[in-house]
């Protein structure tokens, strides 16, 4: 699962390490990395730089791969949101509530990490279908689930929630509640203590957590295959990317490909940067 | 203000608006993880187990079953070596740039799957960087078992290290240090002090690593070049089932692979379980 960035701990300063191994594992983890992770890479920017940069901006820019930056950005952000939301609100009735059921609860915040998503697509767009036990309800009332774009905002929900509530649940857990005792002493209600204090706590966490499931929705495609039904209007980004390898558009596939990586790079940045900033928060 | 009530702590809300809340959640997880689970064996058993079973014995997901516990066989043990590896050298030596090797080691999951697949068809297909030198010798990896299991390794590359580095770190190197003032070789050092210690995270990052592998979509569809009995996975084999518009067939084989989500959460309960109890 993706998790905030490990800090490592330093060993003691000018003692060098007596264990053996150093040249052997270090020397393995970068040949290992450079193979798999690092070559692959190198071979997808090797290869862009031999194109024109004219054909790969058109090809990225066109106007079917703009409305799918579109939909992917529109969607895993307003799925990140549903998350950050609905994702806080089980991180608090886990952290904070006894009930029957809190186990099971907790238990199944994860499952839609351990579900493959091509499972997860199947099954979701069998729901909200017509004749799916929600989309027999849901359908009537116009509210498509099946084959449109809030299909996609619903798959891309499913498979970001763990990381909202996983996020934000060790944290809520590890909160000072004095804090909120002196708030009530002071005269606070319960509503004030949780909007000026809780709240400003917590906030960087959830954002947190918010960046994480919308990382995860951007790249995400297993289930968008099962639930989009291949439109074009609920083509999204990666979705876009296999349909023009598929016909063979290398060029065409490159340059979504390079679109995609830029938009997780900035994420990746945005969300070690934003894991700094809460850290230090959480100390002050 | 209100005055403080005797009932209730001043850290707890109303019990309506408690209850409301927890309602409110249930509601919400009935809805997007109790449904959509009970939902894959519902269908997949709406017509009876004779549907069921000819689905599940198939002669192509039986050989997709067996090319999906190939695969993981193949690479969660390599991805297990390099998290020892790398959990070893991170957290028992210094060095420079070993910031920007967690940071590159993450990388995996911060690419999209299918860009992953990409990357391996633009170094080995037929119009890669190695296109032309594997055609030469006859080597087939794309649409093929490699090129499956290094795009199922690349997605599942961070699991096993990530659980391991914070472990060791934690640990520190006093044990293994003693071990080797008593005589012990390093190999004894590693395997007798060092492996037991992270057994559990170990387990953990393993059955995450296994559950992705056997589940990945997005990166093995993208070189597997879909030959039924051949290079389907089980997640592809689904797919394939799904576009045929069969009503049983694509959930049947689906429930295999929700029994092995439903398992990985079990183990990953009890690891929690047990790891809790020893602390």
């Amino acid at each position: 699962m993706t998790r905030s960035p490990a800090i490592a701990v330093e060993p003691r300063p000018g003692l060098s390490s007596p264990l053996p191994g150093r040249a052997l594992t270090l020397g393995f983890t970068i040949f290992y990395l450079s193979v798999i992770v690092l070559l692959p890479i190198a071979a997808l920017i090797l290869r862009a730089c031999h194109l024109s940069a004219a054909q790969l901006w058109a090809l990225a820019t066109n106007e079917r791969a703009l409305a799918a930056y579109e939909l992917s950005l529109g969607a895993s952000l307003i799925a990140a949101l549903i998350n950050a939301v609905f994702g806080s609100l089980l991180a608090w009735v886990l952290v904070r509530y006894k009930f029957p059921g809190r186990r099971l609860l907790d238990g199944l915040v994860d499952f839609p990490f351990a579900l493959p998503t091509a499972v997860a697509g199947l099954t979701l767009a069998n729901l909200f279908s017509e004749h799916g036990w929600l989309g027999r309800f849901l359908v009537p009332l116009g509210i498509q689930g099946s084959f449109t774009q809030l299909g996609v905002v619903i798959a891309l929900t499913f498979v970001g929630l763990p990381f909202a509530v996983r996020t934000l649940q060790p944290v809520l857990e590890n909160l000072d509640q004095s804090v909120e005792e002196a708030s009530a002493c002071l005269g606070a209600g319960r509503w004030r203590t949780i909007v000026s204090v809780i709240a400003p706590t917590l906030f960087p966490t959830v954002l947190t957590g918010f960046g994480l499931s919308f990382a995860r929705a951007l790249g995400e495609y297993g289930s968008i295959k099962f639930i989009s039904g291949n439109l074009p209007r609920t083509e999204i980004a990666p979705v876009l990317m296999v349909t023009r390898l598929d016909q063979y558009d290398y060029t065409g596939a490159i340059a979504v490909a390079l679109v995609l990586m830029l938009f997780s790079f900035a994420l990746l940045f945005a969300l070690n940067w934003l894991h700094a900033w809460a850290a230090k928060f959480q100390q002050s | 203000m209100n005055a403080p009530r005797a009932a209730r702590s001043p850290n707890e809300e109303h019990s309506i608006v408690r209850w409301l809340l927890i309602a409110l959640a249930g509601a919400f997880a009935l809805v997007f993880l109790l449904l959509p689970l009970v939902n894959v064996f519902a269908q997949a058993f709406s017509s009876g187990l004779g549907p069921y079973w000819k689905a599940v014995t198939n002669k192509d997901t039986g050989s997709a079953i067996r090319l999906t516990l190939l695969v993981a066989a193949i690479s969660v043990p390599l991805n297990v070596v390099f998290g020892l590896a790398a959990s070893w050298a991170i957290a028992k030596f210094n060095f420079r740039g070993k910031a920007l090797l967690l940071t590159l080691i993450d990388l995996p999951f911060s690419i999209s799957p299918v860009v992953a697949g990409l990357l391996f068809v633009l170094l080995y297909g037929v119009n890669g960087l190695f296109g032309t030198w594997l055609t030469e010798h006859h080597v087939k990896i794309i649409f093929a078992l490699p090129g499956i299991v290094l795009a199922t390794i690349f997605v599942t590359f961070p699991y096993v290290a990530r659980e391991l580095i914070p472990i060791m770190e934690a640990q520190g190197s006093e044990q293994e240090e003693a071990a080797l003032t008593l005589g012990a070789s390093g190999w004894q050092t590693f395997w007798m002090v060092t492996v037991p210690s992270v057994k559990w995270g170990l387990l953990y990052g393993i059955i995450l690593c296994n559950a992705r592998a056997m589940g990945e979509f997005g990166a093995v569809e993208v070189v597997s070049g879909h030959i039924a009995g051949q290079t389907d996975t089980l997640p592809l084999r689904v797919d394939k089932l799904y576009n045929e518009f069969d009503p049983v067939a694509p959930f049947a084989v689906a429930t295999l692979l929700a029994l092995l989500a439903l398992v990985t959460l079990g183990i990953k309960l009890f690891l929690e379980w047990k790891t809790r109890d020893e602390l």
